[in-house]
């Protein structure tokens, strides 16, 4: 091996640095422009933190994929989760006639509304693809009103960071960052292919996110809570998925 | 050193490949796929989710770590790959040592190469320092065709990359397109994985070793060096 001269060991003293402080910049730019995500801690933070970030950078408008009425998977597959408790066999036997959906947090007006409340808000549709983590896939209808129609009633504050939303089932709650909360695209949804969303589907209110993997659009929704930050919520690390071990950010 | 970052990577990418395979072990072609639709084929392995009828016992979900892992490792691979492709574009390492020499961009001479390994004739002495006409066109498959594919099968399931980019899905032929070819690509990437090992190992482990961690080659006694 040929021993180092000066000059390339003080060109690589330099190009360490420059690249220290070049890391420890874009730490805070990212910081800044909300490109780390709320899990960004432990050995697989710096991955996650590059994808969240990498795809923020390329997605915070593009639309997720339409496809036509004909396309409309068949059998659908619903990945069924028991109706979760006996509080939800009550909603479910009275025909959901006093499911609410509370609206809380930062937020001038907080909430409670039915679903005929719901459904008097803007409706729309989108035939989208319910992407599975495991790799399955289906297509469907969805009908709903954009989640950003509710967050208009209910007046968003300024430092709103986080949209988190929680299932009847104790054990399942999400949130999405402001991006993905004001996209067009992401639905409390009520109806599926153009009838009442089904319970197995996640009647009678479901979250639909789908620029995001099926696990954010959590089923049976109760409540919306907006925040400028996670860490109060569970152990801090954005939502449910990264307690047992997934990503919070489901983009991939 | 960006070739053992890689292999460090390419291994995590695997195990965390299969255990995500494990929790659907079923493929299909076309946009959508679920168990309530024919499969394009189904690998006859226990499945880590009750939902798929495999037959047999369930096994624990490691998806979390291993779907972390698999992404984590895919930009350790990424970023690798720049690093090399930049520095080979810079140093000629892709003109030089890569690219067949003239003489040997014909069929008559990848066969020779061929025909010698089946006879198990040792190679020249040349060959201890360069590589031959097979090695090359193997390395640069993998490089300019494999670890490409790889890439691009794997962004095509992202559901956010698609709304950016909806030909990277629709050019596959949709998502579960995407999907079998993604394990197909890695299939043959492991493939590729075993035939250098077993060809690095019948040139002489430790001589090959000390000349891909070190970068110089030795011309041992018996000249048997094929990697």
């Amino acid at each position: 091996m040929k021993p180092i001269s000066r000059r390339k060991l003080m060109t690589g003293g330099l190009a360490a640095t420059a690249g220290v402080a070049g890391l420890a910049a874009a730490a805070r730019m990212a910081e800044r422009y909300g490109l780390i995500p709320p899990d960004h801690g432990g050995i697989y933070g710096p991955g996650e933190t590059l994808t969240y970030a990498a795809q923020r950078l390329l997605t915070t408008h593009s639309l997720a994929r339409e496809f036509s009425r004909s396309m409309i998977s068949k059998s659908p597959f619903a990945n069924e989760t028991p109706p979760p408790n006996d509080s939800f066999k009550r909603h479910q036997a009275s025909g959901f006639s006093d499911w609410r959906l509370s609206v809380d947090g930062m937020v001038a007006r907080p909430a409670s509304l039915s679903l005929s409340d719901l459904k008097s808000l803007p409706v729309r549709s989108q035939i989208t693809e319910v992407v599975c983590e495991e790799g399955w896939s289906y297509i469907a209808e969805w009908i709903g009103t954009p989640l950003v129609e509710v967050l208009n009633v209910a007046g968003l504050l300024p430092q709103a960071r986080y949209v988190a939303y929680f299932s009847i089932d104790k054990d399942w709650w999400e949130s999405v960052d402001m991006a993905d909360a004001l996209h067009p695209q992401t639905f409390l949804s009520y109806g599926m292919n153009d009838g009442d969303l089904p319970v197995s589907f996640g009647g009678p209110l479901r979250m639909r996110v789908p620029r995001q993997l099926g696990y954010k659009s959590v089923k049976y929704i109760t409540r919306l809570t907006v925040t400028d930050s996670m860490k109060s919520f569970g152990k801090g690390l954005g939502s449910a998925e990264p307690e047992a071990g997934y990503a919070w950010y489901a983009g991939i | 050193m960006t070739h053992w970052i890689t292999v460090i990577a390419f291994f995590a990418l695997l195990i965390s490949g299969v255990e995500i395979v494990i929790s659907h072990p079923r493929f299909y072609w076309g946009e959508v796929g679920n168990v309530n639709t024919a499969p394009l084929f189904t690998l006859h392995i226990p499945s880590s989710r009750d939902t798929v009828p495999t037959g047999y016992a369930v096994l624990p979900d490691q998806n979390g770590w291993s779907r972390y892992l698999h992404f984590q490792a895919a930009w350790a691979a990424v970023l690798t790959g720049l690093v090399y492709a930049i520095s080979s574009l810079w140093t000629g390492h892709f003109r030089q040592d890569l690219f067949p020499t003239p003489p040997d961009r014909t069929w008559r001479a990848f066969w020779e190469v061929i025909a010698r390994y089946l006879r198990r004739a040792p190679p020249d002495e040349a060959e201890a320092h360069s590589y031959n006409v097979v090695q090359r066109t193997a390395y640069l498959s993998v490089i300019f065709v494999l670890f490409p594919l790889v890439i691009w099968t794997g962004l095509a399931m992202s559901p956010a990359f698609d709304s950016a980019v909806p030909a990277a899905v629709n050019l596959l032929g949709g998502r579960q397109s995407a999907r079998t070819l993604h394990f197909f690509v890695s299939g043959l990437l492991l493939l590729f994985l075993i035939v250098h090992v077993t060809m690095v190992v019948l040139a002489g482990f430790r001589s090959r070793m000390r000349a891909m961690i070190t970068g110089r080659a030795t011309v041992p006694e018996r000249a048997l060096e094929r990697t």
